[in-house]
């Protein structure tokens, strides 16, 4: 890849410079026989602009949350009795039979950082546990896109004929579909409540859109030099597909992938806010929020802290997607 | 031309088989007897089973069923809800205008903020008033309607005491009444758009804004605002039509969350109540309407598109 990328600079470098053109022609080539440096993560992450690496440092604490959530037992475990005594409701110890001293509706303090919702239940730990249901139902639905409709994006892109019209004509079917109506009447329907299957559902239904952001790039990249060059030198198309589009397929789409998440946190938010994602007690940001929903008067800040964590999901995962957009897209631009 | 409207009806049409045809293998697919199922396990009325069955045609073979239920559907009967003894095309036709009431209201207000927002970060490009826009937009994409629908009700409702938190009142008892309890879910549904609108307009604008023509309009002296409202809106436009009324569509399924937020008796509202009570014939009626609406929703615009714009006619 790297040496064809530098023989196309090397053309491009002898185009002749001067009267027509103003702008120095070395800013678009790539200098010959320096490779492309890979940068590292912290590289990228120095290159971002503050709101985004904020956005990114935002995502790094719910993935942790998210983590933590399953690991330590005292966080809310899903079912009751709870392990966590600090989580049963009004702190009831199922060994001694007695109440604990919370009260419901606290205000923030140390014991309880974000204060306790009706039932006396700590917010914080609720929050957390609401970080692992966004983040399933967000990588359950990109594995299912990127999987499935990169897949399939980046081969009819590729292959072109009779495959791609049938198959985007189905993605269009799939795509005039307004997916959170039949979301809604699968899942009552079928009154599912299980988040790995709301999840694998909610990936389902968001094939189609990667489908079609995987086309158009592979499109794209069908015709590009290196490509051709491959062609030419007899490679077999299956080994293309796998070696050149692909690879150059996936950067795009990860940065969809990113945005699209953020639409998915929301509609799962949305699910949970009707009642219709995971079944209490275990809690989502959704569920809490519409569970606080009565408190309004009382105490705003148990339906504020939910919305907050959910809404700067929804913005980090946007802006971090955005950024990785904008920087495959220069990066395609200037080989 | 004609080339275009067949292609695209006959899109609509197979759109419409498919929408139809899964809403339908849906409830078909539920397990157990379907009988049980619309029941459930209440008490039940001598020789409802049987009604239900010869209703259905529940005995006739799958595809059997599917074209008479389609036959049915298509000439306005979506069956007879169980629960309420309610036709279902009766609760849709009820429950309808409140949904279009929100989403024509969210639409409007959205397009008459998004296009000075959009305008004034294309001619301000990368200066002040640009960020804040821009950044502003981002901010308003990324809340969830439902969030700052209940921020509105504890900002309007609780704190201030302005307007009601629920409650829906009818156009007839009056534009004022009706309006105070419109405006918050109206607002509520039309940040999002608005944010997605004035996007679109500032990318379009900037795009054209770089053309010869807007070039020579300046050459020849003409008032910014006039150019800008004149010669560079108008080709801006197209777009966004089209995403105005991919939009649409897509608000008379999204006003569900704010329905149930709002205790709107709309269509969405029906369909959760519908839920709550297992009327799977409610729900079969009301989600194969929506995406029906939806679906045809798209090919008007589409149609209209290919008659403003002749470039993306069929050849």
């Amino acid at each position: 890849m790297a040496t064809t990328e530098t023989n196309v600079g090397a053309t491009a470098a002898t185009i002749p410079t001067g009267q027509a053109t103003t702008r120095p022609v070395d800013e678009f080539v790539v200098p010959q026989g320096v490779k492309q440096k890979r940068k590292t993560p912290w590289g990228v992450f120095r290159e971002m602009p503050l709101l985004v690496k904020l956005g990114t440092l935002w995502l790094l604490i719910v993935l942790f949350a998210a983590i933590y959530a399953q690991l330590d037992a005292r966080v809310f475990n899903g079912s009751l009795p709870l392990a966590d005594p600090n989580l049963q409701l009004n702190g009831f110890n199922a060994a001694t039979g007695e109440f604990g001293d919370r009260e419901s509706l606290e205000q923030p303090s140390w014991a309880h950082p974000l204060g306790t919702d009706r039932l006396a239940r700590d917010t914080f730990s609720r929050t957390m546990h609401g970080a692992y249901v966004s983040v399933t139902v967000a990588i359950v639905s990109v594995v299912c896109g990127v999987v499935v409709g990169g897949l399939l994006g980046a081969l009819v892109g590729y292959v072109r004929g009779k495959t791609e019209t049938v198959l985007m004509a189905m993605i269009d079917v799939l795509l005039a579909f307004p997916a959170l109506v039949l979301l809604l009447a699968l899942i009552s329907i079928f009154e599912v409540r299980d988040l790995f299957v709301i999840s694998f559902v909610i990936g389902l239904l968001s094939i189609p859109a990667y489908t079609r952001v995987a086309r158009a790039n592979s499109l794209a990249i069908s015709n590009r030099e290196f490509v051709l060059a491959a062609q030419a030198i007899g490679t077999k198309r299956w080994t293309i597909l796998r070696r050149e589009i692909i690879p150059n397929v996936l950067p795009t789409l990860l940065a969809y992938a990113m945005v699209a998440a953020a639409a998915v946190i929301v509609v799962e938010g949305s699910l949970s806010f009707l009642g219709l994602s995971v079944q209490l007690p275990t809690s989502s940001w959704g569920n809490m929020i519409n569970q606080a929903r009565g408190d309004i008067k009382v105490n705003f800040g148990q339906i504020l802290y939910p919305s907050l964590a959910l809404t700067m999901t929804v913005l980090a995962l946007n802006q971090v997607g955005d950024f990785f957009q904008r920087r495959s897209a220069f990066r395609g631009s200037s080989l | 031309m004609a080339k275009t409207i067949a292609f695209v009806l006959l899109r609509l049409i197979a759109t419409l088989f498919a929408v139809t045809f899964l809403t339908f293998l849906m409830v078909a697919m539920l397990p157990g007897d379907p009988v049980d199922t619309i029941l459930g396990t209440g008490p039940r009325a001598p020789g409802i089973e049987e009604q239900i069955r010869a209703d259905l045609n529940l005995d006739d073979p799958f595809f059997v069923r599917y074209v008479a239920w389609l036959g049915d559907a298509v000439t306005g009967d979506l069956g007879t809800s169980y629960i309420t003894d309610q036709p279902v095309s009766d609760t849709i036709s009820q429950r309808l205008p409140i949904t279009a009431q929100l989403a024509i209201m969210s639409i409007v207000i959205s397009v008459l903020i998004a296009i000075p927002v959009g305008v004034l970060g294309a001619y301000k490009q990368g200066k002040w008033p640009d960020t804040v826009t821009s950044t502003g937009v981002q901010v308003a994409l990324s809340i969830p309607n439902f969030i700052f629908g209940i921020f509105l009700i504890w900002l309007f409702a609780v704190q201030l005491q302005w307007l009601p938190a629920s409650n829906w009142n009818r156009f007839s008892n009056g534009i004022v009444d009706n309006m105070k309890t419109a405006i918050l879910p109206t607002v509520s549904l039309a940040l999002a758009q608005m944010a997605l609108f004035s996007r679109l307009v500032r990318s379009d604008m900037m795009a054209t804004l770089r053309e010869n023509y807007i070039l020579s309009a300046r050459a020849k002296g003409m008032s910014d605002r006039y150019i800008l409202f004149r010669h560079a809106l108008r080709p801006s436009s197209l777009s966004l039509m089209t995403i105005v009324g991919i939009a649409f569509g897509a608000l008379l399924g999204g006003t569900v969350i704010i329905e149930q937020l709002f205790g709107l008796p709309g269509l969405g509202f029906s369909l959760i109540a519908a839920i709550n009570s297992r009327d799977i014939l409610v729900i079969q009626g009301i989600t194969v309407f929506i995406a029906a609406m939806f679906v045809i929703i798209n090919t008007i615009v589409d149609l209209l598109y290919a008659v403003l714009d002749p470039r993306i006619r069929r050849k």
